[in-house]
């Protein structure tokens, strides 16, 4: 048989001729192959490149540490500690965000509440922003974390900084917290940070008032992440500028002993440097712990926070409005004694009449003849109206705008209250009816219209103490700069009348007067003061004639509030005082938490204890890193 | 006609004569391109001989023996080993389905001593042989024939479905395509193809849905629309993508990929490896690899040309095409063109099947090289 026939040779053409067409379409393949490598590379080449940059590099904001808040020897008020916490990248978690949160939950406790936050988080931000999962892990669990981290796909671990307020709820009314950034922030701040997930900025308070200046600037590092998010390395990293440290006024242990004498009732107490205005201590009860807001409050405790009748959220001292009561009358006083009435003197019989209107002394039967410095020992209710009607509203108006009431202190912290100094071009600018003689004399004894805030009785203390217009400050320092301290001019009223008005104060508790059992025995410290009841409700004509009843017969909440103002020691006053407990007119508490804490006060001396303040000179050096502080 | 003294035929060469009969040229070419893998498996490892680039040097070694030895090999006992061979990993394969399926994954590997070894690679090899074996015996008017048709179909198709059953839709897609190559190139008569060519644009939406895994499908439909799960199926795509796009003309330059190299692409060291290539190395790296794949192809192709024997003939056409779209599947699946399917670069990928088996064919076509002035008898008597 042959081995090569004409099938053969034309099998061989065939071939051939398939081979080349074979080749044909191969060459057509690598035209192909060539052609997208020149659409990927040449035409598509810098969207990709810059995508591959954004996969590669993931530029980082950096927040700076949080400058501290200190009180005026230095002790921190406000400061930060480290927070180990867990974030979740979204568009990482390559099983899905729930497998992700149910393994990291096998390793660390995760709420229900924690995975709904979390859930929200992610909706409401783009899929690469790392969302916090769980903060203030302890360095167990995060090390825990750190070891699983390869089964975890899209967890970052991450160390940051979380506030702590080492004196929790003593200070939270001043201090007030901070909290996770919310829509309305953003309005009109548009720092970067804010966009930080988990990053908080002060809500309340001093951290609110300073946030600006203690939030510092965002840094950034540049860091080199793989398809994981696992940082490889950084890149390159800018500081940003750390926030300014805030020394305040204040004296942290005065504070805190003033709170904790407080205890549980709803009060508010102010001691301020007489001379200065600077605030030593300024507390509102009952108070709430700051870190819970830090870490993330429970809706059962937010509840309980804003439902309980003793407003623990409320700073009592700067926003709480009261009637003066009888702590009005030194002021009344003041304006008596300016206005030539310094020799005036009244019979007191229990009541005055005006048309006929019948005006009751709170002393049924009446304190017989009354001066002034009587007037304002025993309290008299007919002699201030007596005070009043020859005064005129506009003059007594006058009077208590210049010894701080009716407007706001400008007090550092936000929130104050402006509290009411009724005129009678207001009245008739609001209701379109005129003043009344009766309306007058019902203001003449801190009653009426008239608010006043635990603050400006703070103040009018420290006026009525030091005969000049002291105004109330809270914050002496920030980033080693000291604030402008406002001028503190000499008052209108002339030496005597403050003595006179002093002198009366003196004997509200030292001569017999109506705080004359929580007087100061401790020689050089005693205090002089005015007391005060806010009525809480009208009394009725009726309930007059029928025996008013007793705050004891009353729910609490209908009680009278219990006022006082305080300055000490009398022979040179270097600390005023002002004190209210919120229907706790009976038994006089605020007298007796003022006696205890002007004394704890003069004991102390923290005017006398030389202060930390930092000079310019010394802040200029950078400040130390976290933790570094002691 | 008389019988020629088919001098040629019957010569024997020497070891030193086959040796000298080497295309050196070609073999250089290849280990060129083999070197390009291992700086590339270097580079992927962050600039690391472990894990990949000694152990893939010491698997280039062994397959360049292999190649040698291959290629010394006389054709003719290459033709004879054919049908043995093929019978041979057909039972590997099936054993491997079977195994798997008891196991309950795709399992593709039999371990044999110190190598995995993957039958189905082994299979792209062997089918090439037994077809060329086959078809060598047939003329034109044969192979159109129904009955040894049939015959070579079931040669082409028993082993496809084994390598689907694995699942390997790649590998399948190469038996398939090697198969109607050497068919095609064999003299199938047109009014074959043209019917079965409609007949597959009919059978592709018949197979979507009875024949695909989900999984397939998937990816099927990812790469259609690779936004639609741009984490999952799609994200592979689309971070090839970016790996190679990125490289722009000239590329980031040696160890410069951070694409692949940062785990953004899963295999990079195997399926993907060519992303890192492009990242690296540019729009210029490419073409000039792409040029020495297709310059070893041209080789192929001309020894085919060159060879007397039909069954030489489709050998070497065989091998090359094989090779061929090997690199035609992997570049386009890491380009963006087709979906992605599991196929290596050939000589680049890490691994050692794909590389044996690469070797294996190019020593099958060297061999057809050396023994390129040996005729075969179609109807073998006395030689065979």
């Amino acid at each position: 048989m042959p081995l090569f026939d004409r099938k053969d040779k034309s099998r061989y053409a065939s071939f051939t001729r398939r081979s080349l067409g074979l080749t044909g379409g191969m060459v057509a393949v690598f035209g192909i192959l060539g052609g997208r490598l020149y659409q990927l590379q040449i035409k598509n080449g810098d969207q990709y490149k810059t995508q591959a940059e954004e996969n590669r590099v993931s530029q980082r904001l950096t927040p700076p540490p949080r400058g501290r808040i200190l009180d005026r020897f230095g002790t921190e008020l406000a400061n930060n500690r480290r927070n180990y916490r867990v974030l979740i990248v979204s568009e990482q978690a390559t099983e899905g965000v729930d497998a992700a949160l149910d393994s990291i939950g096998k390793l660390i406790v995760l709420t229900d509440a924690q995975k709904k936050r979390v859930a929200h988080d992610i909706a409401a931000n783009k899929k690469f922003v790392p969302v916090p999962v769980a903060e203030n892990l302890s360095w167990e669990e995060f090390a825990r974390i750190n070891m699983h981290l390869p089964y975890l796909p899209g967890i970052q671990p991450d160390v940051g900084e979380t506030r702590d307020y080492p004196y929790g709820s003593d200070l939270a009314h001043i201090l007030g917290y901070v909290a996770a950034v919310s829509p309305d922030d953003k309005k009109d701040d548009d720092d970067p940070l804010l966009g930080l997930p988990g990053f908080r900025i002060g809500k309340r308070g001093i951290e609110k008032a300073f946030d600006s200046e203690v939030r510092g600037q965002a840094g950034a590092s540049r860091v080199e992440v793989n398809a994981y998010g696992r940082v490889i390395r950084e890149l390159s990293r800018d500081q940003g500028v750390p926030g300014k440290d805030v020394w305040l006024t204040i004296d942290a242990e005065l504070q805190r002993f003033t709170d904790q004498r407080m205890g549980t009732e709803s009060a508010a107490c102010c001691v301020l440097d007489a001379q200065t205005g600077d605030v030593l201590a300024l507390s509102s009860t009952p108070g709430y712990d700051p870190n819970l807001f830090n870490v993330g409050i429970s809706p059962d405790q937010w509840k309980s926070l804003i439902t309980d009748d003793h407003k623990p959220l409320m700073n009592k001292v700067l926003s709480g409005a009261y009637p003066p009561g009888s702590t009005f009358k030194p002021a009344m006083a003041l304006a008596a004694m300016q206005n030539g009435l310094k020799d005036l003197h009244v019979v007191c019989t229990g009541a005055t009449t005006i048309g006929n209107h019948q005006f009751h002394c709170w002393k049924r039967g009446g304190h017989g003849g009354v001066d002034l410095k009587r007037g304002i020992a025993q309290s008299c209710d007919v002699f201030f109206y007596e005070v009043a009607r020859r005064l005129g509203i506009d003059k007594m108006e006058a009077a208590a705008r210049a010894l701080g009431l009716g407007a706001a202190t400008g007090i550092e912290i936000p929130g104050e209250n402006s509290g009411f100094i009724p005129s009678a071009a207001w009245k008739e600018a609001r209701f379109g009816i005129p003043w009344q003689m009766g309306e007058t004399l019902v203001t003449g004894i801190g009653q009426g219209y008239v608010l006043t805030t635990p603050l400006q009785l703070a103040t009018l203390a420290a006026r009525i103490a030091s005969g000049r217009a002291v105004t109330p400050r809270i914050v002496h320092t920030v980033g080693g700069v000291a604030q402008p301290r406002p001028l503190a001019d000499p008052l209108p009223f002339g030496d005597e009348a403050f003595a006179v008005v002093r002198e009366g104060m003196n004997a509200v508790v030292n001569e017999g007067g109506t705080a004359s059992r929580w007087r100061i025995a401790e020689p050089g410290m005693d205090m002089a003061g005015k007391t005060g009841t806010a009525q809480v409700r009208v009394i009725t004509r009726n309930e007059r004639q029928s025996g008013v009843l007793k705050d004891t017969a009353l729910p609490w909440n209908l009680r009278d509030h219990g006022l006082f103002i305080a300055f000490a020691p009398v022979a040179a006053p270097r600390y005023a005082l002002a004190c209210i407990v919120e229907h706790g007119a009976l038994g006089h508490p605020q007298v007796q938490i003022a006696h205890d804490v002007l004394l704890f006060a003069q004991k102390r001396n923290p005017l006398a204890l030389r202060a930390a303040y930092p000079t310019n000179a010394a802040m200029a050096a950078p400040p130390a890193p976290l933790g570094g502080r002691g | 006609m008389t019988t020629r003294p088919y001098a040629a035929a019957r010569r024997t060469l020497s070891i030193a004569d086959k040796m000298f009969e080497v295309n050196w040229g070609l073999v250089l070419l290849i280990t060129i391109v083999a070197c390009a893998g291992f700086a590339m498996l270097y580079s992927v490892a962050g600039g690391s001989l472990s894990p990949w680039a000694t152990p893939q040097i010491l698997k280039f070694l062994v397959g360049l023996a292999i190649l040698v030895t291959v290629a010394m090999v006389d054709i003719r006992t290459w033709m004879s080993l054919a049908y043995p061979m093929y019978a041979g990993a057909l039972l590997l394969l099936i054993a491997v389905v079977i195994a798997g399926h008891v196991g309950k994954g795709a399992e593709r590997w039999i371990t044999l001593g110190p190598l995995g070894l993957q039958p189905s690679e082994l299979m792209k090899v062997t089918l090439v042989l037994a077809l060329a074996r086959f078809l060598h015996g047939q003329s034109v008017e044969d192979i159109s024939k129904p009955r040894n048709l049939a015959i070579a179909l079931a040669i082409i198709g028993i082993p496809a479905v084994f390598v689907v059953l694995q699942p390997n839709l790649g590998t399948t897609l190469i038996i398939a395509a090697d198969g109607a190559s050497l068919l095609f190139l064999a003299g199938l008569s047109w009014w074959w193809i043209a019917p079965t060519l409609t007949g597959i644009a009919v059978a592709i939406p018949m197979a979507w849905q009875f024949v695909l895994h989900d999984y397939q499908k998937r990816r099927v439909l990812t790469f259609l629309n690779p936004e639609s799960d741009a984490l999952g199926a799609g994200w592979n795509i689309t971070q090839a993508k970016i790996a190679i796009g990125s490289g722009g003309v000239t590329g980031k330059g040696f160890l410069g990929g951070t694409q692949s190299r940062l785990n953004f692409l899963p295999e990079k060291q195997t399926d993907f490896i060519f992303t890192n290539f492009g990242e690296e190395f540019g729009f210029v790296g490419c073409i000039a690899l792409l040029i020495l794949f297709a310059v070893i192809i041209g080789y192929g192709i001309q020894i085919a040309m060159g060879a007397r024997s039909q069954f030489a003939r489709l050998l070497a056409m065989g091998v090359t095409l094989n090779f061929f779209f090997y690199i035609m599947i992997n570049a386009s699946m890491v380009m963006g063109l087709i979906p992605v399917v599991g196929i290596p670069m050939p000589l680049i990928s890490y691994g050692g099947s794909a590389m044996f088996s690469v070797m294996f064919g190019f020593g099958l076509l060297m061999s057809v090289h050396v023994h390129r002035q040996v005729e075969i008898p179609r109807h073998p008597g006395g030689i065979i």
